[in-house]
Order: structure tokens, then C-alpha cells, then sequence
């Protein structure tokens, strides 16, 4: 086992990128993203890390190259936030078609206007369509234990994983944080073959063109391969366990034992929520919380089990799916509840906005009244909650 | 993805829908959308090969008698052979639907 030693997370996550022998990096600045970055660079500057450092001119050719790099065989590493991950927008479908195994970080940011460098999920959920592996991170030792995890996942499915962390809230947090011995690392990871990649001895095609006799296909593939992930997801956790004595699975619950109403919530904001489920729990109140720790695949069976018997989900959305039937996570747990015999009711609320706290007190009431939703159903869809009128 | 053989089950794609079978686009059937197709008169042809030569596509091939011949598999109708042609030979006439 290691030893815990106090770092920033962004540097912890920038480490454990260096620890699995990333061959190629390729990133541009953007808060806050930066510190992972910038220490990566550092590292290769020092000569401590043997890879290429890539310093491009935007996030549209950061993602280019790292697509580049994978198809020609490289282990590849991106990271951005915001407007950066809007910037490499149209390329990020096209990693996950080419089925190559990049890994990137999401520092977690608003989208602008109005500029915003604050934290909420409205970055990456713009995202959520392309066929990326998307794993949501509450606190530093999972942030750094979901970078190693998603090398191993990207290169046993050829898809590739983004790792999203909270802006400030986890990335400029110094945390307590055990690494991987390096030795660990390399039996977890070992170097990436590639059966298909761009080589001049035996060329081979990638991005041909989808006539309408074939894109139905080509889409349909992918998919299959998306879902199938989700083994994959779950096995490099279990493989994870093995070597580090931390245990991770697809969708976490709290309290969840006989709960009457629980809370659906991703990434740091779950810490704080915990809290109010205990004071709620202090009281005799049936609360619980459930955390989404893998977003897409999205994980349903996981999801169904951990809600038990609920007579309502109070499900906190960190983005705005402007004047749809909910946040992004409400619409999907919504979806998820049709297609089983389950009818809690299902409360939505949009909250944290732009790194606006929500505290313990919030969350307490965010309870409240979805305990008042069980006998009377709320008139919105979806509340953006907090607003001042 | 050769079109003529593109009736293929998602099973069957290489992974990323990767070609893996270098210039195969020569099976790949480009000349059905075309709506001019070049015909070639023989008197005036002089042989120069500048058809040949700038067919983007690149569809003209010669022959065993030197003429440099269309083919119809590959041509797209761009109407680029008939406009370079320094003898006027080459005419492009309307493809009957």
C-alpha cells in the first residue's frame, strides 16, 4: 500500500497520468483545468516524464492530436474545461467512431455567456450523445483512482473515457491522497497494443465515408460497443480493488436502507448532501442518497436496484436542459423509471449553478420538499432552485 | 465501404468502421450520379492524353489502339475532359434517366 501524502488534486490527477506512461499529451490552458497541465508539462520539461508534450494552439487541435496520436498507436492524454471542451466539440464524436482510447479530464466548468469559471456540470453534458465513457469523480483520491481506471477501461473497449472532476471544488483542493505504486500501475496497465492503427507497413483506413448503406451500421456498432463497456467498467473496478483496497462501482448509495426519499446527485456536491442525510437520519427521517459515479454508459440496472423501494427521488441536476422536461440527469432517471415497474415520484431541481454553494441547510430543505411531493404532486417539471425572485 | 458490396451487417465492420484492405476505392462505384456522360469521337482525337491526365477521377484509361477511353464506372460527368480537349473530340451528352 502507499502512503497518503497531502497534494492539490490537480497535480495528484497530473501524477497518476505520468504513472501510466502516457506517450503523447496535448492540451491547451483553460481554468480550471490548468494546474493538471501545466504540471504534466513540468514533468516532461524536467525529463521526468518521457512523453510528447503537445502545446497547441486550441482545444480543436488538442483533441485533433490526441486523435492522431491514439490512431497512430500512442497512449493519449487531453484534459480542458468549458469552453475548451465546446471548442473541441466536433472532433469528440469522432474519437469514439474511431473507437480510440483517449483519456481526457473535465475540470468541470460553466459555459459561457455569462462567462462563468465557476463550477457546474453544463460542460460536459453538452457531450453526453458521443459515445464517450464518462465517469464523474466526488473527491481527489477517486479523481486520481478514475484516471488509472480509465486507461484500463479506454484500451480494453477502444473508447475513449472522459473523467470529470469538479472545477476548483476538487481540482484546487489539497487533499490526503494515496498513489498507485508505479509498480501496481504497470501491472494494471500494460503497454497499449493496438490490433488496428495507423502504420505506413500496413495501411489500413480511418474516417472513409458513411454512404446511407453503411452509417446505419457504423452507428449501430458503436453503440453495441458503448453498452458493452459497462462489463469492462465494472471489471477494471473489481481488478482495482485488488491492487489498491478501494472499491468503486458503477452507481454509489448512502443510506439507502429503507429509505423513503432519496437524493440523485453526481460528483462533490454528494459530500455536503451526505451530510444533511445525516442530520435527516438524526431525526428519524427515511433519507438516503445515490450517486452516480459512471454517467454513460448509463448504468440502469445499478440505478433500479439502489433506489429500492423510494416513495420519491429528489434528483439535484448541476445544468440546464433550457425549457426540456428536466436537468439532464432528471430527464434520464425519469426515462430509466418508464422502462421499469418503479413509480417514485421524481422531484428535479436544478441547483449549484456556477459554483453557487449549496449547503447543508439546502439540501435539508431540498428533502423537505420532495417528502411534501410524496402526497402532492409538484406543479414544474423542474425547478431551478435558489433563484433569487 | 465499397457501395457495391455495402448491404454488410454492423456485425461485419472492422472496429471505427476501419478499412482494412488498402485501395479499394477502386471498387467503389462513382459514376451513377452522373448527368452528362462524354462521348469521344476517334476522327478528331489526336491522342494527347490531356483526358486522361486530368479526369479527377481519375476514370480515363488507354486502350490498346493509344485512344484514351472513359470509364463509366468511375465518371462523375464533371465535364473537365471535354473542356480541356484541344481538338473538340470529346462532347458531353445528356444521360437518359
Amino acid at each position: 500500500m502507499g502512503k497518503r501524502v497531502a497534494k492539490e488534486v490537480s497535480i495528484a490527477v497530473a501524477d497518476a497520468v505520468a504513472q501510466c506512461r502516457v506517450d503523447v499529451i496535448s492540451a491547451y490552458p483553460i481554468t480550471p483545468q490548468t494546474h493538471i497541465v501545466e504540471h504534466l508539462a513540468e514533468l516532461v520539461n524536467n525529463g521526468e516524464l518521457d512523453a510528447e508534450y503537445i502545446p497547441v494552439e486550441s482545444e480543436h487541435a488538442a483533441m485533433s492530436a490526441c486523435i492522431g496520436a491514439a490512431a497512430a498507436g500512442a497512449r493519449t492524454f487531453t484534459s480542458t474545461s468549458s469552453q475548451g471542451l465546446l471548442f473541441m466539440y466536433e472532433n469528440l464524436p469522432i474519437a469514439s467512431a474511431f473507437r480510440l482510447p483517449i483519456v481526457m479530464v473535465i475540470a468541470n466548468r460553466s459555459i459561457s455567456a455569462p462567462i462563468s469559471i465557476w463550477n457546474d456540470h453544463s460542460d460536459v453534458m453538452t457531450t453526453r450523445d458521443f459515445g464517450w465513457i464518462q465517469t464523474f469523480a466526488e473527491n481527489g483520491q477517486e479523481a486520481v483512482d478514475l484516471v488509472y481506471h480509465a486507461y484500463r477501461v479506454a484500451e480494453k473497449c477502444l473508447l475513449p473515457v472522459a473523467v470529470n472532476l469538479d472545477g476548483f471544488i476538487v481540482t484546487h483542493v489539497v487533499e490526503p491522497i494515496e498513489m498507485l505504486d508505479q509498480e501496481l500501475v504497470d501491472k494494471y496497465l500494460p503497454p497499449l497494443k493496438m490490433k488496428y492503427k495507423l502504420d505506413p507497413k500496413k495501411p489500413i483506413t480511418m474516417g472513409a465515408i458513411g454512404v446511407p448503406e453503411i452509417y446505419t451500421e457504423a452507428k449501430k456498432a458503436l453503440d453495441e460497443a458503448v453498452k458493452a463497456s459497462y462489463k469492462m467498467v465494472v471489471q477494471a473496478w473489481k481488478e482495482f480493488e485488488k491492487i489498491s483496497g478501494r472499491r468503486y462501482q458503477p452507481v454509489e448509495t448512502y443510506r439507502m436502507e429503507d429509505a423513503e426519499v432519496a437524493m440523485v446527485i453526481m460528483g462533490s456536491l454528494a459530500e455536503t448532501a451526505c451530510n444533511a442525510v445525516d442530520e435527516l437520519r438524526a431525526k428519524g427521517k427515511k433519507v438516503g442518497l445515490i450517486r452516480f459515479r459512471l454517467w454513460r454508459p448509463f448504468p440502469m440496472q445499478d440505478f433500479l436496484k439502489a433506489i429500492g423501494r423510494v416513495k420519491a427521488l429528489c434528483v439535484v441536476d448541476r445544468a440546464v436542459s433550457h425549457a426540456s422536461t428536466g436537468g439532464p440527469v432528471g430527464i434520464e432517471v425519469r426515462s430509466a423509471l418508464y422502462q421499469s415497474n418503479k413509480r417514485p415520484r421524481v422531484v428535479n431541481f436544478i441547483a449549484g449553478l456556477s459554483g453557487r454553494d449549496v449547503t447543508k441547510d439546502d439540501f435539508i430543505e431540498l428533502f423537505e420538499r420532495t417528502f411534501e411531493a410524496i402526497s402532492k404532486k409538484p406543479k414544474f417539471s423542474y425547478e431551478i432552485y435558489g433563484v433569487k425572485e | 465501404m465499397p457501395k457495391d458490396q455495402g448491404l454488410m451487417s454492423w456485425k461485419e465492420l472492422a472496429p471505427g468502421m476501419y478499412i482494412l484492405e488498402p485501395g479499394n476505392s477502386a471498387k467503389f462505384k462513382t459514376g451513377d450520379w452522373r448527368s452528362h456522360r462524354p462521348v469521344l469521337d476517334k476522327e478528331k482525337c489526336i491522342k494527347c492524353g490531356q483526358c486522361y491526365l486530368l479526369c479527377p477521377e481519375p476514370a480515363y484509361e488507354p486502350n490498346e489502339e493509344g485512344y484514351y477511353i472513359c470509364n463509366l464506372y468511375y465518371c462523375k460527368g464533371c465535364g473537365i475532359c471535354a473542356a480541356i480537349c484541344p481538338k473538340g473530340a470529346i462532347t458531353m451528352v445528356l444521360e437518359e434517366a
